[in-house]
């Protein structure tokens, strides 16, 4: 069906949305053209592209495109499509291409930048329209491409908010990713995991800083992590930290959760409060703090480590762990299947075993074979399966409903609570950006 | 470097040794019980099949050498292993219910060396498919298994599984080892 503004509008209410808005094949159109090819994407960490020639592969909403850097050290960003006959440059995620982007089909070759460089037998165009310096001959190039701090995101739409300002409140997140290494600057782990999910893109978002669902949805392996621990401590030996990450889940139960606040900033970004300030007085951390004091100076190191957050969600398209190093960045596929792409970086300057910590975690939680986001995905798989039905319209936010307070134009949730404030928030934002015709915010 | 993943690395993953029909027979039962271990979740059994510093291990990406200090698919000693199975067979372990059931083939089973003290390295292919979510899923791949030779038979040291499809994408994983 057609999409009126007024009848999109009526999907979202200030506690509760509508199923279609999850499952709506045209709802899911208008998302990609209002949502994900308006605003700032997410594309990539500047190392991910190191060494001149280098490429990755990225997605701005249904568009594939193609990050790489140049021979004088610029990072591009590019549709991956050959202007010729429309083929695909590449497909391998990564790669380098110093000598420049080659198409398979008749070899036409490109520049890093995207300019045509050369073909064979060229001659054939001789006399005809063709002229090798007319753009539209070359890789065609988003409108808009920026970086906040080495993380590349591009805006299909030609005029709004500048990059900063989309970013607003959020930028926490990769100040806190950057600021938190010793040497100032931070690299990726290898290459990153690829999840695919059976549901909606916004389900994931939503999960992230639902502070009520941890206790339940992992409690399974919030228990055996802390059963394990126990007989660890019984032999007399002391678990690794990493494993605290899971029992976590247990010690905290369902109601620890109401001491981690969460915050609305404007254009839809969120955060929760953290629970893994990860400033225990273990040695490794003390050697850690002693690098960080070395490097930035005892007041403004404490700035930094002082800042307790577990997720920040950037709208429409990451949820960041600044604390772990560990960076998720959604490509949505279709109403009911999200692809995610899960990072882990390094702390320049850093000891080892703070790296150690966080592969960890990465291991634990966040690979394919984690004991963690397993639940997740199921569940989020049920709601999909859920909402397709017709047993009811409705999804409820209603939790602490009423109680959140703003304060700056940033909201809070209420003291004490497991307020679904985040969710409210981010429908809120996606309720705008939906009714206003691909205009961003 | 582990001393197991030093010896995957300094085997020749090419070479075939000439072997009795004994060693051979004795390897591939061990390869193929231990695949019946995981269709029939005798996890007992399972953890048995390990020495007390042994790995399960699922690399990333195919020119790893180690499962130490890099991302993995799985890295997994016994401590992990003990988790993962009290996770599973908990009453909450959501995405396990219904449980999932497995089917494994091995096959291809190349001895490729034997040490003087009998510990060997032997690789094979394998094929499980996996019933989950009322679908059946596939995965298909490489094991290259570092057998220590005890008196309680041959324990597994490190294994080594080259999933076809390691990059991905995939919803997640087995939450059972492969």
């Amino acid at each position: 069906m057609t999409w009126s503004n007024d009848e999109i509008a009526k999907l979202v209410e200030p506690d509760r949305v509508h199923r279609k808005a999850y499952v709506d094949p045209d709802i899911f159109d208008l998302e990609m053209e209002r949502i994900f090819e308006t605003l700032w994407v997410y594309i990539g960490h500047e190392s991910q592209v190191k060494n001149p020639g280098d490429y990755y592969l990225a997605q701005v909403g249904r568009q594939p495109m193609i990050m790489t850097r140049d021979a004088n050290g610029e990072i591009h960003v590019l549709y991956n499509r050959c202007p010729h006959r429309g083929a695909k440059l590449c497909t391998a995620h990564s790669g380098n291409a110093r000598r420049g982007l080659r198409c398979s089909y008749h070899a036409w070759m490109f520049h890093l930048d995207g300019k045509l460089n050369n073909m064979p037998a060229m001659q054939g165009y001789d006399g005809t329209n063709f002229d090798i310096n007319d753009p539209q001959f070359h890789m065609k190039k988003p409108p808009r491409v920026d970086n906040y701090r080495g993380f590349w995101f591009a805006s299909l739409a030609e005029e709004g908010q500048s990059l900063e300002d989309h970013l607003a409140g959020s930028k926490l997140a990769f100040d806190q990713l950057v600021d938190r290494a010793p040497g100032k600057e931070i690299e990726v782990v290898g290459d990153c995991f690829r999840m695919v999910q059976q549901s909606n893109w916004k389900i994931f978002l939503e999960n992230q800083l639902d502070s009520s669902h941890p206790g339940v949805t992992h409690e399974s392996t919030g228990h055996a992590a802390l059963t394990v621990e126990s007989d660890i401590k019984k032999h007399g030996e002391e678990p690794p930290m990493a494993y605290g990450f899971l029992s976590d889940f247990k010690r905290i139960g369902f109601d620890g959760w109401t001491k981690f606040g969460t915050v609305g900033y404007p254009n839809g970004h969120a955060t929760l409060e953290g629970y893994m300030g990860l400033r225990p007085t273990d040695p490794d951390t003390n050697e850690y703090v002693k690098r960080m004091y070395e490097a930035y100076g005892e007041e403004k190191a404490e700035e930094i480590l002082a800042v307790d957050l577990h997720h920040v969600l950037v709208y429409p398209c990451l949820s960041i762990q600044p604390p772990l190093q560990q960076l998720r960045t959604i490509r949505p596929l279709g109403p009911n299947k999200t692809m995610t792409e899960i990072w882990h970086f390094r702390l320049k300057g850093a000891n080892e075993a703070i790296y150690q910590r966080a592969l960890g975690y990465y291991y634990l939680v966040n690979s394919p074979s984690t004991m963690v986001n397993a639940d997740d995905l199921f569940n989020w798989w049920k709601c999909q399966q859920g909402l397709e039905s017709d047993g009811g319209d409705w999804v409820s936010l209603h939790r602490d409903y009423g109680r959140d307070y703003q304060e700056d134009g940033v909201w809070h949730s209420a003291p004490d609570s497991m307020s679904e404030l985040p969710l409210r928030h981010m429908m809120q934002a996606w309720k705008t950006y939906m009714t206003a015709n691909g205009k961003g915010a | 470097m582990g001393e197991a993943a030093l010896k995957l690395v300094e085997s020749d993953r090419f070479a075939l040794t000439e072997v009795s029909v004994e060693t051979q027979l004795a390897v591939e039962r061990f390869l193929f019980r231990q695949a019946e271990i995981l269709d029939e979740a005798e996890w007992d059994d399972w953890l048995a099949l390990f020495t007390e510093d042994g790995h399960y291990w699922m690399p990333a990406r195919e020119d790893q050498e180690d499962g130490e200090g890099v991302p993995n698919i799985f890295w997994e000693n016994l401590d992990i292993m003990r988790m993962r199975i009290r996770r599973n067979t908990h009453p909450h372990a959501h995405s396990q219910s219904p449980h999932n059931r497995l089917c494994h083939v091995v096959s291809n089973v190349i001895v490729e060396k034997v040490e003087a003290n009998g510990d060997v390295i032997v690789r094979s292919r394998f094929h499980c498919a996996e019933y989950f979510r009322y679908q059946v899923r596939n995965f298909t791949g490489k094991y290259r298994h570092y057998l220590k030779k005890t008196p309680d038979g041959y324990k597994i040291a490190l294994q080594r599984v080259d999933l076809v499809n390691r990059e991905g994408p995939y919803d997640y994983v087995m939450q059972w080892w492969v």
